[in-house]
């Protein structure tokens, strides 16, 4: 049994318990402790299960790159899936539950699927599911759903109650990794002058050291670490944190990190994590290595570690993972945790060294402490299921046939390490096999480059393939005398032993989280599987959440043997970020709640909400969509909306119109360019519709134009147009038109512009007095400056429903006041405000065009009956060209038209009219489709607009419109303007 | 006449920065030839000279702005905007430029603190060095998912602008960013 120790423990502070539940269990650890410690301290090596066998899971490593050990963490609203127990620490009152089990951890009856296993092995999803079909729905689906599948979702109705936040931060030199590496790293590039920022994911500094030993310049490593931390602290120009996990590398030097601020402490205040987003001039990526486990039949039973976790259980957290630990290697690195084991006391029955001549310093060591080891031997089948019983060994270089049976409580394993080239290889940094050490290391000489060619990310130390002590320090630019056992060569070992039988390989597992075992591998290989990037999406292998950090190294030479060529010609799957799993709550940061997204309020915001306005969003603005009063509907309130429009007077919050003003010596000029129509006659003191289209001639924006003086125009945009034209404007300006004397400023926002609509709008701003808007003084289409109601207004005299229309534009700070001041004017002529959903039906009874109605980007101004908005004098203006295309004079375009249906009733929005016959596709043909269909309440009946083909000359005749429900409505195609068709209304 | 107010109706939050409404502000877009020997006197007219790229040039209770190579906003007391733009088509006469009352286009908050509880507070919204970011500079730049500038006014003093509309996006993303536990500490 794992157990923890009388003495010892680095990192554990034995005066603090923390008191902690496991499955249900209540059980103990202390302050310092990791979920995983604490849980090998309470004898719980099995922690879960696997993926698509159920197989017992144990805990294999203590950091980052542990597969098995995932748990359920915290309860209610705090609870989350997926965490890692090695990377969890340990406080008062945390609460986990282990993963993928059913009914419970320690009985399982998915593990049946072990008897099931030749069926599920390598592209079993690809192959299963296809026959027979109906096996999909009744058999496979409920299967897979039941038993496939990791953590328990948090309930869709629980909202995170805590909160995140991004810290944005710049430096010239970035250090991930605060092992003896990054901190020599980080000492050089400060020394030089340089602004450092050193990441270090875990809590502690000095990496792997403090547990691996060695000296540097006759200190201890943690004495080194302590000096050169505090050197650096002294520095200016030197940042430093623990517990920020550099996840990713992007262009330009773009980092992107992940700081755990609060996990430990649920429900403080401040932000649970935090996300780093750094520009950093130069990369040092000191990452460390992470150990590979040896594939040997059983090597998943709970109890095999990694040899290096072993030893930092033990040397850490005083964690014993069992009375006889047997080591098993093919490097001098796991004699270490040999000697640790050795150490707190416990037994090491044997050490399993695979290379014929064993190693160097360190063997000698542990055979003088009395070790017992075994060269040239193996691992042949571990024994037990749900807890390592004992090793059965054979010869390395044999097929398995077992020499002697050990029994023991752990075993401890090392493949040999291969470095964390993750943030080196984001951005393409490359790689090479060194076949001497059995690793993938960063290729110097093409590393990820930068703007200027340069590469922009190194790696040091073990991330660079330095392993010992001395060339970590030389490779990160120390020139001090290292103290450290010489390591003999490690030799190798893929697969153990290395002529093991199909029956051995079934049983040795690659990818512990996914269940892919070597037999998986070599089975995509023999079905033809080449690419290591096809074999990994075949077998899963690497596709876990601990993306392949055990396993890939180990895949991908199983794959290369069984393909026959060496590794590097197979070469690695991408390294994608980010490094580890990240929260989403850190990407999203501050944007939730009320901040989720940005509102745009007008002036009249808070009165609308007051006067129970139902919003409609439009782009970010929200917008009144209708008025509903005590006991109406939104329709019954839009009715009464525009009845009001037509019949005395209503109010519109018109402020979200972009407004753009355009000045100089070639405004005019500029304008003809952009608009369709002329604008360069326009008198001071007069407004125009005008058409913007793009340079494919199709219809962009539309809005009306006022010259406030000779050189001066004020341009209305739609409200999602504002930005977008202005920006046009722009772009035209500074890249095709910049000799052009014009400068163009939105003042959109400067201004809070009112409709007052109606036939007795007049009456209404004549109250209000000041300004002259009798017809004669202010006639359709012109506009004037002055005051009303003693504030200095713009009013302009144009028309978007068809009635009797003033918009007024005032300073937005006085918005609120000017409004209040209309309704008070307007109560007794029976004013009332109206929103956008009576907007659009008035605009349609009255035949106007609405942009992102009407239009789609596909449509252009002739199609709508706009050609007396285009100029046939100018020599040019934008889309000029694309009109004239032969398909865009094409006569059997669809055109506008107005529709009106036969029994009063209103068109479904969007609905095709069809034509004879049918296409290619079988399905019937079309010939128009409606774009704006609504009830008028002013005609008492449905009215529509609609695209129809060769509609303007098809006046009379029915077309018909099926409708989701089978049937089908007819519709006569009549004029659009089905509103005061003379224009006396508007010109009253 | 009426009184005039702001989007925020002199809101204020207190936190590990203060975050107050900065109340109505006169503001005039000067677009033109910044380089020319007439804008340099224009700006004198009205009390302020030229600020060069990414600056803010400060003068009692006025300030001009460096937006972009041709455009600069004027700040004035909010009732001296129009006469300001005035003043400046005025000076300007015959030579190509726009001058434009933008007042109410805009929202001014006031973020008052300890310089680095302020640097902090705008590092963890803006994509900008704050390390390096000094008196005298304006940076135009995004606060979380909208657009603003601001500079400092001295150092426990930041001024900030965003567009009016979003001003009540801006405020609250402030306060619950300088909200009490959120220390990064990157500063001093």
């Amino acid at each position: 049994m794992s157990t923890r120790l009388a003495t010892g423990g680095s990192r554990i502070d034995r005066s603090k318990p923390r008191r902690f539940t496991f499955d249900g269990a209540g059980l103990r650890g202390f302050a310092g402790d990791t979920l995983a410690s604490a849980l090998l301290a309470n004898n719980r090596m099995l922690v879960g299960r696997s993926f698509k066998y159920h197989r017992p899971r144990g805990i294999v490593a203590a950091g980052v790159e542990e597969p098995n050990a995932l748990v359920n963490l915290g309860t209610g609203a705090r609870h989350e899936p997926n965490q890692r127990a090695t990377t969890t620490a340990l406080f008062e009152g945390l609460t986990a539950t282990p993963q993928n089990v059913w009914p419970s951890l320690d009985h399982d009856i998915g593990a049946v699927n072990g008897l099931f296993a030749p069926f599920l092995t390598a592209g079993f999803y690809y192959k299963m599911f296809l026959y027979p079909r109906a096996f999909w729905k009744h058999v496979y689906e409920p299967f897979i759903r039941q038993s496939a599948g990791l953590g328990r979702a948090p309930a869709p109705e629980d909202a995170d109650p805590d909160t995140y936040e991004h810290f944005h931060a710049f430096c010239d030199v970035l250090v991930a990794g605060g092992g003896v590496a990054g901190l020599q790293a980080a000492r050089v590039a400060a020394r030089a002058g340089q602004r450092v920022l050193v990441l270090e994911q875990t809590s502690h500094w000095g990496g792997r050291a403090p547990v691996d030993g060695g000296t540097i310049d006759g200190q201890t490593t943690e004495a080194w670490t302590a000096a050169t931390l505090a050197e650096l602290a002294a520095l200016p120009n030197v940042r430093f944190r623990t517990q920020v996990m550099v996840a990713g590398v992007y262009d330009h030097g773009y980092v992107l990190a992940h700081e755990t601020v609060a996990d430990d402490r649920p429900g403080a205040k401040g932000p649970r994590h935090r996300l780093w987003r750094i520009r950093a001039t130069r990369i040092i990526s000191a990452t460390g290595a992470i150990e590979r486990p040896l594939s040997f039949a059983g090597n998943d039973v709970p109890g095999v570690m990694l040899a290096s976790a072993v030893r930092d259980y033990i040397a850490h957290y005083a964690v014993s993972p069992g009375d006889r630990v047997v080591i098993v290697t093919n490097n001098d690195d796991a004699y270490r945790t040999a000697l640790a084991v050795h150490r707190a006391g416990l037994t090491v029955p044997v050490i399993l060294d695979a290379r014929p001549a064993g190693g160097g310093a360190l063997m000698a060591e542990a055979r003088a402490a009395g070790l017992r080891v075994e060269t040239g031997r193996a691992i042949a089948k571990v024994l037990g299921t749900k807890r390592v019983t004992g090793v059965a060994v054979c010869a390395q270089a044999g097929e398995g046939a077992v020499l002697d049976t050990i029994p023991c409580d752990a075993v401890a394993m090392s493949g040999g390490w291969s470095p964390v080239v993750h943030l080196w290889s984001h951005c393409g940094g490359k790689l090479i096999w060194d076949a001497d050490r059995a690793m993938f290391r960063p290729d110097a000489a093409r590393p990820p480059t930068d703007h200027t060619g340069a590469g922009f990310v190194t790696c040091t130390g073990a991330a660079n393939g330095a392993l010992t002590l001395a060339e970590v320090l030389a490779d990160a630019g120390a020139t001090g005398q290292v103290d450290a056992p010489l390591e003999a060569a490690l030799a190798p070992v893929w697969m153990m032993p290395q002529g093991a039988g199909p029956k051995l390989r079934a049983k040795a597992w690659l990818d512990f989280q996914n269940d892919v075992k070597v037999s998986d591998v070599q089975q995509a290989a023999q079905e033809g599987y080449q690419s290591v990037e096809h074999a990994k999406r075949y077998t899963t292998l690497g596709m876990a959440t601990d993306q392949g950090k055990l396993s890939n190294i180990n895949g991908l030479a199983i794959l290369s043997d069984a393909l026959g060529q060496p590794i590097p010609q197979t070469g690695t799957t991408t390294f994608r970020p980010p490094y580890a799993p990240i929260s989403m709550g850190a990407i999203g940061g501050a944007a939730r709640g009320d901040v989720f997204q940005p509102i745009r309020r007008t002036c009249l915001y808070d009165w609308h909400e007051a006067a129970g306005a139902h919003w409609e969003p439009v782009g970010q603005w929200r917008r009144p969509y209708c008025y509903p009063r005590a006991g109406e509907t939104h329709q019954d309130a839009v009715r009464r909306e525009i009845t009001t429009v037509r019949s005395a007077v209503g109010l519109l919050d018109a402020s979200t119109l972009g407004k753009l003003i355009v000045k100089g010596p070639d405004a005019g000029r500029f304008l003809d360019l952009i608009y369709t129509n002329m604008m360069s006659t326009l008198a001071v003191g007069r407004c125009r519709y005008g058409l913007m289209c793009n340079e494919n001639g199709f219809l962009s924006d539309d809005g009306v134009v006022a010259r406030m003086s000779d050189d001066t125009f004020l341009c209305h945009t739609t409200t999602g147009g504002a930005d977008r034209i202005h920006a046009h404007l722009e772009e035209w300006l500074q890249t095709e038109w910049w000799d052009l004397q014009v400068y163009v400023a939105n003042v959109t926002e400067h201004w809070a512009q009112f409709a007052v609509v109606g036939p007795k709008a007049r009456q209404v701003l004549e109250k209000l007095g000041g300004l002259d808007v009798s017809k004669s003084a202010l006639p359709f289409m012109n506009w004037a400056e002055g005051t009303l109601g003693g504030v200095t207004a713009r009013v302009f005299r144009i028309s978007f429903s068809g009635e009797l229309s003033y918009e007024i534009a005032v300073p937005v700070s006085l918005g609120r006041a000017f409004w209040d001041a209309l309704l008070a004017a307007g109560a007794e002529y029976g004013a009332a405000p109206y929103g956008t959903e009576a907007l659009h039906v008035l605009r349609a009874e009255k035949g106007f065009i609405m942009i992102g109605d009407e239009t789609d980007g596909t449509v252009i101004p002739q199609d709508l009956g706009l050609d007396w908005a285009i100029s046939k004098k100018k020599p040019d203006y934008i889309g000029k060209r694309g009109q004239e295309r032969l398909r865009m004079v094409d006569p059997d375009r669809w055109k506008l038209v107005g529709l009106e249906t036969l029994d009063g009733s209103v068109i479904p929005d969007g609905a095709y009219a069809v034509a004879d016959g049918r296409n290619a596709n079988g399905q019937r043909n079309t010939q128009g489709r409606v774009t704006s269909t609504y009830f008028s309440p002013t005609l008492g009946r449905g009215i529509a607009m609609g695209l129809v083909r060769r509609g303007p000359d098809r006046m009379g005749e029915v077309i018909e419109f099926p409708k989701l429900d089978g049937s089908s409505v007819k519709a006569r195609i009549v004029s659009p303007v089905f509103y005061d068709p003379n224009g006396e209304k508007q010109d009253a | 006449m009426r009184d005039a107010v702001t989007a925020l109706h002199g809101a204020t939050f207190i936190g590990r920065v203060t975050v107050a409404d900065g109340g109505l502000r006169g503001m005039v877009t000067l677009r033109g030839d910044l380089a020319a020997p007439a804008m340099a006197a224009a700006a004198q007219v009205i009390g302020l000279t030229i600020p060069a790229q990414r600056r803010v040039v400060m003068a009692d209770d006025r300030a001009a702005i460096w937006m972009s190579p041709d455009e600069v906003l004027i700040l004035v007391p909010h009732a001296q905007a129009e006469a300001t733009a005035a003043a400046l088509t005025q000076a300007l006469t015959g030579i190509h430029h726009l001058a434009v009352n933008v007042s109410d286009a805009r929202a001014v908050l006031r973020l008052t603190g300890s310089e680095a509880a302020l640097r902090e507070t705008l590092a963890k919204l803006a994509p900008v060095d704050m390390d390096l970011f000094g008196m005298g500079e304006v940076r135009r730049t995004r606060l979380g998912q909208v657009a603003c500038a601001f500079w400092m006014v001295d150092s426990s003093t930041v001024e900030l602008i965003c567009f009016r509309s979003v001003a009540r996006y801006v405020f609250d993303l402030l306060a619950v960013t300088a909200s009490d536990g959120g220390a990064v500490g990157h500063f001093g």
